[in-house]
């Protein structure tokens, strides 16, 4: 062995370790970071209140209620049959971001529209019964949502939130 | 300008000192013997008051914190009872939160002066890139700070702000998750901004540093933009600028006095003296007046654009006009550093300082017209005079003959 081919030899087996290490280090660091990170993703008593069972007897129609849940406000509307067949006579081309009022609700209980209640631009609490549409007016930026809780003018992008839910009896639901 | 030492240690415990910790040539270096233009006028006291904004803002806050407590059962009642009870807290609280205000203020005039007198051109790059470091880092902590009393205003504000990042494509609603570590604002995100809004304003004196040391290296720049030639041009300092910022100081602390003492309150909004709650927004959400131009940029962009929707759009705009600032030494090309020899360039000048007046103003209105459309024209030349006025004017403007020397503008040709 020459002393040339020693020496790219070796070279060769120090530059192998030097990545090696470096590559193990990146992972590692990654390893140490990550948990310092995760830490500020909802904790265990937050994850806890994700679920809750609502009735919804005591709400005559054309009244909304606000509940809260995971800490968000939600609207709870018994809505009227002029506030259902408005919002079914809507067509899909006039929307911003186009649902059909059956997707927005649940079947047999169309009367019931639920819906995460922060405005879809920046996140206040739209009035209700109020703006162009019979629907929710957003005053902080002038966003108009109808009666199925669509976006129809304004800054926001998308409709209300409408979150899981489902039936447990006709007058009990349970939301997340 | 680093071959000015002259120091000489002068005694044995000194010269010890000396060759160990060189503390006291530092400070004869930088903070006495320091060769600095003699033609600085007033606007460049800014730097030093907001030395001492800093300053009061963590001596203030470090004592606030002894009796604050970052729970949202809790907070809004403990921001009470400092103002109440505790001995001095009135004025404390007061203090730093007419300080916070204050400190704006000085930044931008202080940001506005870099912007007329062209600091940011070479050999300063850096130095000003680190200036705007600074006003974001103060921005992003002055909104935490804002959050802790966890009034209406607070909350919401919280949320609009924490919003801004839902607007990120694919990872958003998660990472939205991640900064509030719940489902939506609430005693997790107070505990973090506390901590974060405790830790910043050392990550921003460290930046300041930093901002001082790349002064330093060029040295300063000054009102008519000619670099220093000889040792006529310079005064040490000193007693010279040490004198003339501290009567600067003193001045500044008048109108400062004058809020603290009688109208500790008025700079803020009312709805902040309502407790937050989560169900109900305030009919009208505004931020505290220093961040409004960026507000109003923010939701200026109420339509979309191609696959942007209206959401991100103000995001990406908002960030746009903080990036337009890190920008403009390279948007900026002309040879000319001062603005009082750039004929054009002043009357542009003014007109931005006029829309980033107005920007502040619309920002604090309700989403109506005629103001909506006013913020969209606004936002729109705010960009125009970035991205085309600067750059456009740095080719076709023809500038006055400049003086030859700092002397000679000073003194007038005879003396020179």
């Amino acid at each position: 062995m020459t002393l040339a081919t020693q020496a790219e030899h070796s070279s060769t087996r120090r530059d192998f370790l030097y990545v090696a290490t470096g590559a193990v280090g990146a992972v590692g660091a990654a390893a140490v970071v990550w948990p310092l990170i995760n830490q500020l993703n909802p904790d265990a008593s937050t994850l806890a209140l994700a679920s809750i069972e609502f009735n919804l007897a005591n709400i005559p129609e054309g009244q909304s209620v606000t509940i809260t849940w995971r800490g968000l406000p939600v609207f709870v509307r018994h809505r009227t049959q002029a506030e259902i067949d408005e919002a079914k006579a809507v067509p899909l081309a006039d929307l911003k971001d186009p649902e059909t009022d059956e997707q927005r609700t649940k079947p047999g209980h169309e009367q019931w529209l639920i819906m995460i209640a922060n405005c879809t631009h920046l996140g206040c609490v739209p009035i209700g019964q109020s703006g162009d549409f019979d629907g929710w007016f957003c005053p902080c930026h002038g966003s108009h949502y109808d009666s199925a809780g669509r976006i129809r003018k304004g800054p926001a992008p998308k409709n209300l939130v409408v979150p899981p839910y489902e039936f447990i009896s006709d007058t009990l639901v349970q939301i997340g | 300008m680093s071959e000015h030492s002259t120091y000489v240690p002068g005694n044995a415990a000194e010269k010890w000192l000396d060759e160990r910790l060189p503390v006291v040539r530092f400070a004869k270096e930088h903070l006495m013997d320091f060769p600095t233009p003699k033609n600085l006028n007033y606007w460049w006291t800014f730097g030093a008051i907001l030395v001492l904004c800093l300053g009061v803002q963590i001596v203030t806050g470090i004592i606030l914190a002894m009796h604050y407590t970052p729970n949202v059962a809790l907070a809004f009642d403990s921001v009470e009872h400092i103002r109440r009870d505790v001995n001095g807290g009135r004025i404390i609280q007061a203090v730093h939160s007419v300080g916070a205000s204050m400190f704006f203020a000085a930044l931008y005039i202080h940001i506005f002066r870099g912007l007329f007198f062209g600091s940011y051109k070479a050999p300063r790059e850096i130095l000003w890139i680190l200036g705007v470091v600074i006003f974001i880092l103060t921005m992003a902590t002055a909104f935490m700070g804002y959050v802790l009393p966890w009034g209406q205003m607070s909350f919401w504000g919280a949320t609009v702000i924490t919003n801004i990042f839902s607007a990120i494509p694919v990872v958003g609603e998660s990472l939205l998750q991640l900064l509030r570590g719940g489902f939506a604002v609430g005693n997790p995100t107070l505990n973090r901004f506390f901590s974060l809004h405790y830790l910043l304003p050392f990550i921003i004196a460290a930046v300041v540093v930093l901002h001082i040391w790349a002064l330093h290296v060029p040295g300063n720049n000054n009102p008519i933009g000619v670099e220093v030639k000889d040792k006529r041009d310079t005064v040490p300092f000193h007693p010279y600028y040490t004198m003339k910022d501290l009567f600067a100081m003193v001045l500044f602390m008048i109108p400062f006095a004058w809020f603290v003492f009688f109208a500790p309150d008025i700079l803020g909004h009312p709805d902040n003296y309502i407790q937050a709650n989560s169900q109900v927004t305030p009919s009208h959400i505004v931020p505290e007046w220093y961040l409004l131009p960026f507000y109003t940029i923010l939701r200026a962009v109420d339509f979309n654009v191609l696959f942007i929707n209206s959401q991100l759009g103000g995001v990406i705009a908002m960030g746009l006009s903080m990036l337009a600032l890190l920008l403009v030494p390279w948007l900026d090309t002309g040879k000319v550093r001062s603005g009082s020899f750039r004929p054009m360039f002043k009357w542009f000048y003014a007109l931005f300082v006029l829309d980033f007046i107005a920007l502040a103003y619309l920002g604090a209105q309700e989403a109506i017209e005629p103001y909506t459309t006013l913020a969209k024209v606004c936002t729109g030349y705010y960009f125009l005079h970035f991205f085309v006025i600067l750059p456009v004017l740095s080719r076709i403007e023809v500038a006055k003959p400049l003086p030859t020397s700092i002397s000679e503008s000073v003194l007038g040709k005879a003396h020179s």
